[in-house]
């Protein structure tokens, strides 16, 4: 299945980034086999309204989990309503990080 | 004649003027005075009187889901990323909608309608014989404060004597605010703070190309950097408030200070000469 990270930079050795409509990249990583795919975030420097857009595109993209730091109240309700389950990450680390410790089932679900 | 009363930094003085000003001024002839610092009004403390309230609402879609195709058409054309269809349901962020009716012109299944939302009130109220009192109030919680500052101003068309008490800041309600105005009295406090949101509100008023004014409040007398950049931007201090504990009194007792000391009427009086000349373009 398909699994988000919120990215600060293109690649699995990227630190994560704790926000969600902002982020810069949203890596999606195959839990299958762990291959992944670099989305550049185009509401990443929007003003209002991001939340439910950029919960758009991970719907667009078949995303059926979403790991970051702090996802706002708009995004989690359009999230919540199209079956995407939220997990909090904030330690910081890089996106490998984060996709390691959501395969161990160490991360809370939100 | 319109008159906006902004300032920039917030605590000036701006509802202690223009409440003075729109005192004094209703002696002699007929003043409307509009509060559009709608989130948070508080000339009704200085004019308390029963008002005639009205509601303020805005239009907002309603999706009728049994005819909706979830085709996805409005969600894309919003540019506030107000409306998100799912592909069984679509959802409707009302505070993120800005009204705009595109959603209903894009659906081709006629499944939008608009219904009224309200935003606030107005309250109208004549607290002087010919004081006309319009205030303006955003709902908690709300964030569209614009429309009400037009649902205000709106009211007052056709009056007179206009003044417009704006909120601080020069974000969309103080431009709102201005939109319009003949003139502007910036009211400021010889203070960094003060001078450095002073530039900000000047440049505001520079681009509305709006006449500008300056008053200044609670004056300790060493006003020189305030005096300097109304020199170096050919603004005229048309009022020095001084910073007195008489007078900070008088206020904080809701109390007019122009009722209290009645010689203050002179200065006031002297500030609307200065506005009107500033209307003039006579500066």
């Amino acid at each position: 299945m398909k699994v988000c990270i919120t990215s600060k930079g293109a690649t699995l050795d990227s630190p994560t980034e704790e926000r969600f409509g902002r982020a810069p990249y949203f890596i999606i990583v195959e839990s299958e086999g762990g291959s992944f795919e670099a989305l550049k975030n185009p509401y990443a420097d929007g003003g209002g309204g991001v939340g439910p857009k950029a919960a758009q595109v991970l719907i667009a993209h078949e995303v059926k989990a979403l790991i970051s730091g702090q996802v706002g109240g708009n995004a989690r309700e359009v999230l919540a309503a199209a079956g995407i389950a939220m997990y909090t990450y904030n330690a910081g680390g890089t996106v490998m990080d984060a996709f390691d410790q959501f395969a161990k089932n160490t991360l809370v679900r939100t | 004649m319109k008159i906006a009363i902004a300032s920039g930094k917030g605590g000036t003085g701006k509802t202690m003027v223009a409440a003075n000003l729109a005192f004094t001024l209703s002696r002699d002839g007929q003043v409307t005075l509009v509060d559009c610092a709608v989130e948070e009004p508080n000339l009704h403390l200085f004019f308390p009187a029963p008002a005639v309230i009205t509601e303020v609402t805005l239009p907002v879609p309603i999706i009728d889901e049994n005819t909706c195709q979830h085709c996805g058409l409005c969600g894309e054309f919003c540019q506030y990323g107000a409306i998100t269809v799912l592909p069984t349901r679509v959802l409707f962020f009302s505070e993120l909608c800005h009204s705009c009716g595109g959603c209903m012109l894009a659906c081709p299944n006629d499944a939008i309608h608009e219904e009224p939302k309200r935003i606030g009130t107005v309250a109208v109220s004549t607290p002087l014989p010919r004081l006309k009192h319009i205030s303006g109030m955003l709902d908690t919680g709300n964030p569209h404060a614009v429309p009400v500052i037009r649902a205000a101003k709106k009211l007052a068309v056709g009056d007179p004597l206009v003044i417009c008490d704006s909120a601080p800041g020069t974000s969309c309600p103080v431009v709102e605010t201005l939109d319009g105005c003949d003139c502007c009295i910036l009211v400021t406090e010889s203070t960094p703070f003060g001078l450095h949101d002073l530039r900000l509100a000047v440049d505001v008023a520079c681009r509305l190309g709006i006449p500008t004014g300056i008053v200044i409040n609670r004056s300790d007398g060493k006003d020189e950097a305030i005096l300097e950049f109304c020199r170096d931007h050919n603004l005229e201090v048309m009022l020095t408030i001084p910073f007195d504990r008489g007078i900070a009194a008088i206020q904080s007792r809701g109390n007019l200070l122009c009722e209290i000391q009645p010689t203050w009427q002179n200065e006031f009086n002297g500030l609307f000469m200065k506005c009107k000349a500033l209307c003039k373009g006579e500066r």
